[in-house]
Formats: C-alpha cells, sequence, structure tokens
C-alpha cells in the first residue's frame, strides 16, 4: 500500500479503564503511533454503532473502542452491551464491503498502559496495511435510495 | 451450711461440699491424680486419703469423694494416712513405673524402690478413668471406656478399633495425670522451636492483644461442637463467658470506605531450590520474627531445630521479589527487615550473619545510617542472589551445615557458605481475595495485582470510585511510615467529604425526552441500576437522575434519540468525531 499512509483511527475510550490506560501510556512515557484520536466515553457502552459509522464516513480509516475487562466494568455490565452491539456491527460492516480489521474491540485496564500502547501500535499497523478506507468502492454495494 | 474441723482448724463450708474441697479451702495440700474440678469424683486412686471421724467412727477414706458432715474431724497427715497414702503410691508406680508426677510423689512419701516388678516397662496407664469420664461428662461422646476385665484392663476405643465419634478435642489428653494419652496428628510447623502446638479452644489471640480478652474458637471448642463441656463456666468467677454469642452481620451506612487490607508475605515453597519445608533451619523472615518475639514460642531466642542457638546464620535477600519466574518488582520492605534480623542475631547470638543482597535498598530516613552501624557490627555482606540451599557438603567444613550457593558478583566467583541456619527475606505480595474486593468496590488492580490509586502521583490515596479510598500495603509494598502516613491521609479525604456534609455529584446523567420517547423500554432493559421507570399514564421512559451514574447505555441503545447522555450527547461525540478528523493545516 501507499508509502507513508498514516491511518487515522478514531479511539472511543471508557472514561474508567482504558481512558486511565492511555493515561498511564502517557505517564510512563511509552512510545507508540499517534494515529489513534482518543474520545472519552463514560463507558464502553455508551459507544452507538452510529458513532463508528459517522467516524468512517467523516474519514476515519479505522475505529478503536476500548473498554473494561469483563467483569471489571465499573457500570457492571456496560461492557458486555458493547460486545453486544459490537457483533451486530461487525456484520453490518461486513454487508457495506468494509473490512472487519478496521473496527476493534479491546479491553484495556487502567493499569495496562502497555497493553493499551500496544493495541495502538498493532492496530496502526493493520490498518496501515489495509490502506486508506475506499468509500467509492463500498457506496457501489448499498444500493442507491 | 457445714461446720467441720479439718487439722484442727474449723471451718464452715457449703452443704454439698467434698472434704477434698473444704481441705483446699484451708490451704491444705492433698494429693490428687483421678480428681478433676469440672468432673465428678471417683475415688480411683486412692491418693487422697484421709483420716475421717464421723458419727459412724473412724477410718480412712479418699477425700476426693467424701460429702462433708456436721461435726466431722478430718486429720490429712497422721502417720497411718502417709502410710497408707505411700502404699497405694508404690502400687500405682509399680504398674507406671515411667511417670514424672508419681515419682514426684513416691519422692516426697519417701517410697524409695518400688517392692513390686512392673509387669511392662512402658506402662503409663494407672487406670484411673478419667479419661473415660471427661469423654462421657465434659465432652459427651463417651468415644472411649475401659475394655476387658483384671490384669488384662484397658483403657481404649470400642473394640480398640479407631472411634467415629470421637472430636479429636484432647480432653482426654488434656486431663490424664500420667500423660498416658496422646493425640496423632497434630499441626506441626517445620521448625520444632517454632512449634506452638494446636491452640486452645479459649485463648487470648496473642500477646499484647487489644482488648487484651480471651477468645473461644469455635472450631475447636467442645461447646461448639456438642453441645456439651463448659467447663470454663465453672472456672470463671465473674461468669464472663458468653456460650451463645454468634456470628452476626450488620449492616453500616457509611459515606466513603477506606480499604485497607493489607498484604499476604510470598509463598516460599514452591522455590524448591531453597529447601523450605524441606529441611527444618530454612525459615522465613515471618517465623524468624515471630521466634525472636520475646512473646514467641522460644521467649525470643534464636534457636535451631535442635534448642541450641546457631553459630553462622545466612539471610537471603528478594526471596518471591525482583524475580521475573515470581514477582517483578521490589518488595521494598525486605532489605531493612533483613538488616534488622542481622542485628538481632549479632546481638543475641554473637554468630556470624551473611546477608546475600542484588542491591541493598536502604531508602527512608536513618534507613543508610542502619545499614552502616550493621556493616560496624561485622555483619558480612555479599553481593549476589542466593541460588541454593543444600545439605549436601562437599568439603569436610561444609558436613553438618546448610550450603549456600551463590555468585559473589563483587568477586566474580561462585562461593559456598555453610550455616546452621536460613532466613528467606520474603516478599509481599497481594492478598489473594483482592480481585473480589476489587470487583466489590469497582476499584481496579494494577500489572503486580495490588489495587490501583486514581493517579500515581497526584491522587495516590484515591481510586476510580469516588469516596473509596486506599491506605498501606493493599496499594502496593511500602513499611510502617509509608503505611501510616497513606492511612492518615486516607482518614482525612474520608473526613473531608463527610465534614462538607453535601455530596457533589457528577453533573453526569441522562435525560429522556418524553416528547419524542416512544416507550419502547429497550432503555430500562439496559440499565444497570434500574434509574430508569415507565410512566404507564405518559407511556414514555423517564429517568430517577439519582440512581443515574451516567454510563449511557441507554443513550446508545434508544431508537428514537429520546434518551440523552448529558455532557456525551450523540451530538458532542459526532463534534467530536469531527474534530478528531479535520485536517490540521
Amino acid at each position: 500500500m501507499a508509502d507513508g499512509f498514516q491511518p487515522r483511527i478514531v479511539g472511543f475510550l471508557c472514561r474508567w479503564c482504558s481512558y486511565l490506560g492511555a493515561d498511564l501510556a502517557g505517564t510512563g512515557r511509552l512510545q507508540y503511533p499517534p494515529n489513534v484520536v482518543p474520545i472519552r466515553v463514560m463507558c464502553s457502552g455508551r459507544v452507538d454503532p452510529s458513532f463508528v459509522l459517522q467516524a468512517l464516513a467523516d474519514g476515519a480509516d479505522g475505529v478503536l473502542i476500548a473498554g473494561c475487562h469483563p467483569g471489571d466494568c465499573h457500570y457492571q455490565v456496560g461492557n458486555y452491551r458493547a460486545v453486544a452491539r459490537y457483533n451486530l456491527l461487525m456484520r453490518m460492516l461486513e454487508q457495506f464491503g468494509i473490512e472487519k480489521e478496521r473496527v476493534r474491540l479491546e479491553w484495556v485496564s487502567a493499569a495496562e498502559g502497555e497493553k493499551f500502547a500496544s493495541v495502538v501500535s498493532d492496530m496502526t499497523e493493520q490498518v496501515r496495511r489495509l490502506g486508506p478506507l475506499n468509500w467509492a468502492a463500498v457506496k457501489q454495494t448499498v444500493p442507491a435510495e | 451450711m457445714v461446720n467441720l474441723t479439718i487439722d484442727d482448724r474449723q471451718l464452715r463450708v457449703e452443704e454439698e461440699s467434698t472434704v477434698l474441697q473444704a481441705a483446699r479451702q484451708l490451704g491444705i495440700d492433698i494429693p490428687t491424680l483421678c480428681y478433676h474440678e469440672a468432673i465428678e469424683p471417683y475415688m480411683a486412686c486412692r491418693v487422697c486419703i484421709v483420716e475421717v471421724t464421723d458419727e459412724r467412727g473412724r477410718k480412712l477414706a479418699p477425700s476426693c469423694g467424701y460429702p462433708v458432715q456436721e461435726g466431722m474431724v478430718v486429720r490429712t497427715d497422721t502417720e497411718e494416712v502417709l502410710e497408707a497414702r505411700k502404699v497405694i503410691v508404690e502400687l500405682l508406680l509399680a504398674r507406671a513405673p515411667g511417670v514424672e508426677k508419681l515419682k514426684e510423689l513416691a519422692d516426697q512419701l519417701g517410697v524409695g524402690r518400688p517392692r513390686f516388678k512392673p509387669d511392662k516397662d512402658d506402662e503409663r496407664c494407672i487406670l484411673c478413668g478419667l479419661c473415660v469420664r471427661a469423654c462421657q461428662e465434659i465432652v459427651g461422646v463417651s468415644a472411649i471406656n475401659f475394655l476387658n476385665r483384671g490384669p488384662d484392663r484397658v483403657v481404649t476405643t470400642p473394640f480398640d478399633m479407631p472411634s467415629d465419634v470421637c472430636i479429636a478435642c484432647g480432653a482426654c489428653v488434656q486431663v490424664c495425670p500420667t500423660g498416658a494419652i496422646t493425640l496423632d496428628g497434630a499441626d506441626t510447623l517445620i521448625h520444632s522451636e517454632l512449634d506452638l502446638g494446636p491452640p486452645k479452644a479459649i485463648h487470648v489471640p496473642f500477646a499484647q492483644a487489644v482488648p487484651n480478652a480471651p477468645v473461644i474458637d469455635a472450631l475447636s471448642c467442645i461447646h461448639a461442637k456438642t453441645g456439651n463441656c463448659k467447663v470454663c463456666d465453672k472456672f470463671c468467677e465473674p461468669g464472663a463467658i458468653n456460650h451463645d454469642m454468634e456470628d452476626e452481620s450488620e449492616e453500616i451506612e457509611v459515606g466513603s470506605i477506606i480499604l485497607a487490607t493489607g498484604f499476604e508475605p510470598f509463598d516460599c515453597s514452591p522455590l524448591l531450590q531453597y529447601g523450605y519445608g524441606r529441611m527444618p533451619n530454612v525459615i522465613t523472615g515471618l517465623e524468624f520474627e515471630m521466634m525472636s518475639n520475646a512473646g514467641g514460642p522460644t521467649g525470643g531466642k534464636i534457636l535451631l531445630e535442635d534448642g541450641k542457638p546457631p553459630t553462622s546464620v545466612g539471610i537471603l535477600h528478594c526471596i518471591g521479589s525482583r524475580d521475573e519466574n515470581y514477582n517483578e518488582y521490589c518488595s521494598r520492605v525486605c532489605c531493612m527487615y533483613a538488616l534488622k534480623f542481622a542485628h538481632l542475631v549479632r546481638e543475641k547470638t554473637h554468630g556470624d550473619v551473611y546477608e546475600f543482597y542484588i542491591d541493598m535498598r536502604a531508602f527512608g530516613k536513618g534507613y543508610e545510617e542502619f545499614y552502616k552501624r550493621c556493616l560496624r557490627e561485622d555483619v558480612i555482606f555479599i553481593r549476589g542472589k542466593g541460588a541454593e540451599v543444600t545439605d549436601v557438603w562437599e568439603t569436610p567444613d561444609e558436613r553438618g551445615k546448610l550450603v549456600i550457593v551463590c555468585e559473589d558478583t563483587l568477586l566474580g566467583e561462585v562461593r559456598r557458605i555453610g550455616v546452621d541456619m536460613v532466613i528467606l527475606a520474603t516478599g509481599l505480595v497481594p492478598r489473594k481475595d483482592a480481585v473480589d474486593v476489587g470487583r466489590l468496590f469497582s476499584v481496579s488492580r494494577s500489572k503486580d495485582g495490588f489495587f490501583l490509586e486514581l493517579h500515581p502521583k497526584l491522587a495516590p490515596i484515591s481510586t476510580a470510585s469516588e469516596g473509596v479510598f486506599l491506605a498501606g500495603t493493599c496499594q502496593g509494598p511500602k513499611d510502617i511510615p509509608d503505611s501510616v502516613a497513606q492511612g492518615a491521609a486516607a482518614a482525612g479525604a474520608a473526613l473531608s467529604l463527610s465534614g462538607a456534609g453535601v455530596i457533589y455529584l457528577e453533573p453526569i446523567a441522562s435525560v429522556i425526552d418524553d416528547k419524542v420517547c416512544g416507550g419502547c423500554k429497550i432503555c430500562i432493559s439496559v440499565c444497570p441500576y434500574g434509574a430508569i421507570t415507565f410512566d404507564d399514564e405518559k407511556k414514555v421512559s423517564v429517568v430517577t437522575e439519582v440512581l443515574c451514574k451516567g454510563c449511557g447505555s441507554c443513550a446508545s441503545g434508544c431508537p428514537s434519540g429520546a434518551a440523552r447522555a448529558t455532557h456525551f450527547a450523540d451530538e458532542q461525540i459526532f463534534a467530536e468525531i469531527d474534530g478528531a478528523l479535520t485536517e490540521v493545516t
């Protein structure tokens, strides 16, 4: 794919675990690609599938959703809601013809600065290999209204 | 009340008393074997024999079971009494020649060598039946009784088989006057000098306990097991014992919670190379602490398993800490406690002390000075982690020693050092139930398993759960001054919340627009707090703001856009996405 392509990834990070994990990666001065732009949400359960679609429509090449580990949710079950919505969303993306690898759901606890950094590095590399999201191709698969 | 005379002294006693009880009130010493204050007298051993004169005349009788009568005259020390007692003890000693208590009695009475030949040299039982009566009257299970008759008579379990009803309470062992009964399988520690024995059911929890009052352990209390016994009631004069107490669970409403659940010492039994659990003179730091405690099992003496003081002691640092196979972190307290041990061993035994360390971390106020002091006290410091402790000797010098093998990184060579005792400076690990406690309070844990503070520098006592604070080693290894400081800080933080009298909630909560809501109730099904109810009149969902914690699950589930997470509303997030993806030129 295009050399020097810098994917743009939107990250929805839960306020209690993953956002703090990202913070820890920062205080720990870990090195990882700057491609993920974090957006703080109260809970991964707050992530409406429409946020992901909107981000992709607005030009993001990938979306990361990160929440607390199963059983650790600050709101008890919010991350389980996130899983349910994520699975539905993946089926929808498949129908659109958008590569599944562009949208990821990860569990990052507040203590896992290193995991956050490695998830971001890994995902950036993966999306870089996929190249920019080709909306023209995607739109053709969606029947015109 | 009854009046009687004992050894020319008048006294008044209760009517149900026995002669023995009356004599003991006067402080007259009558020896007994088969008598116990809490058990009905049986008059089996006859050692307590006295001369009694009452309306029926004069005779010798065992005092323990003889009831007092009005006008009775008792003599405990006539020649006739002493002679009779002497013969009784001589006969008992002939049966059980090895019993210390009998030997003492024989010496007191001047028995000398028994004239009779014992049947068995190792017999200890004098068939007094105290154990049988204890099992029956106190424990209430009758697991043991007499078997056979005449010379074949023994105390044993039915058919001499392991008893089904025995609860292994040890009451028979406790009451046996001659030590004829032992309890098999009682737990013992590896190092016999550290063996505290099975604790009694009623005991003071530890020296200097606060409150300094005895407790009853329901796991070993006979009353708790069988409903009988209550012997302690008979001995406790103020009647302070309450057998009806039960565990209670109380609900206390509080405004804030401080977690101070502490740590566990690292379990070094998987580290086979150090021989802990295999070689009795390899002990952990906590065991040494127990030994050197003046209130401990050795009274503060440093002793080897054979009861002798060690001439040399090796202290291995970083057991389970700074070890990638176990815990990567430094446990912070071990260097200093290992130095304290070195100082104590030097002071108490004057033996050689070797410290095997990776780095000496004497980081606190006065700590470096203490390290210097230990250097001056001729503690030998070897830089290099102990690799192995073995009792396999290579040179004659090492014979009978524990040999510590280590690479001395300052000399650059492998050394073998023979010592008598090895102390493993075990590190601190999170408690096993920290996962459950963390989930209960919505407190996450850091990689090492300790509770995670909100911010390592700016909020070291707070957690992500508001009103839950951390103090001490549950947050990470730390020494006493640091724990005290953190505890005081947590108390201060909790007080400042209560002192304010009001709580400021985060303004993040969901609202449902009743003009848009279609009444599908999806929001009610996704809300983890039951904060959304359905208004049957208006046919819309309504958020109870105080219950709502603002997670926003309802907003993302709402198909009509009626549920709105304040500060995290759809349009706000879309604006953020837009902003995030705008090319900055």
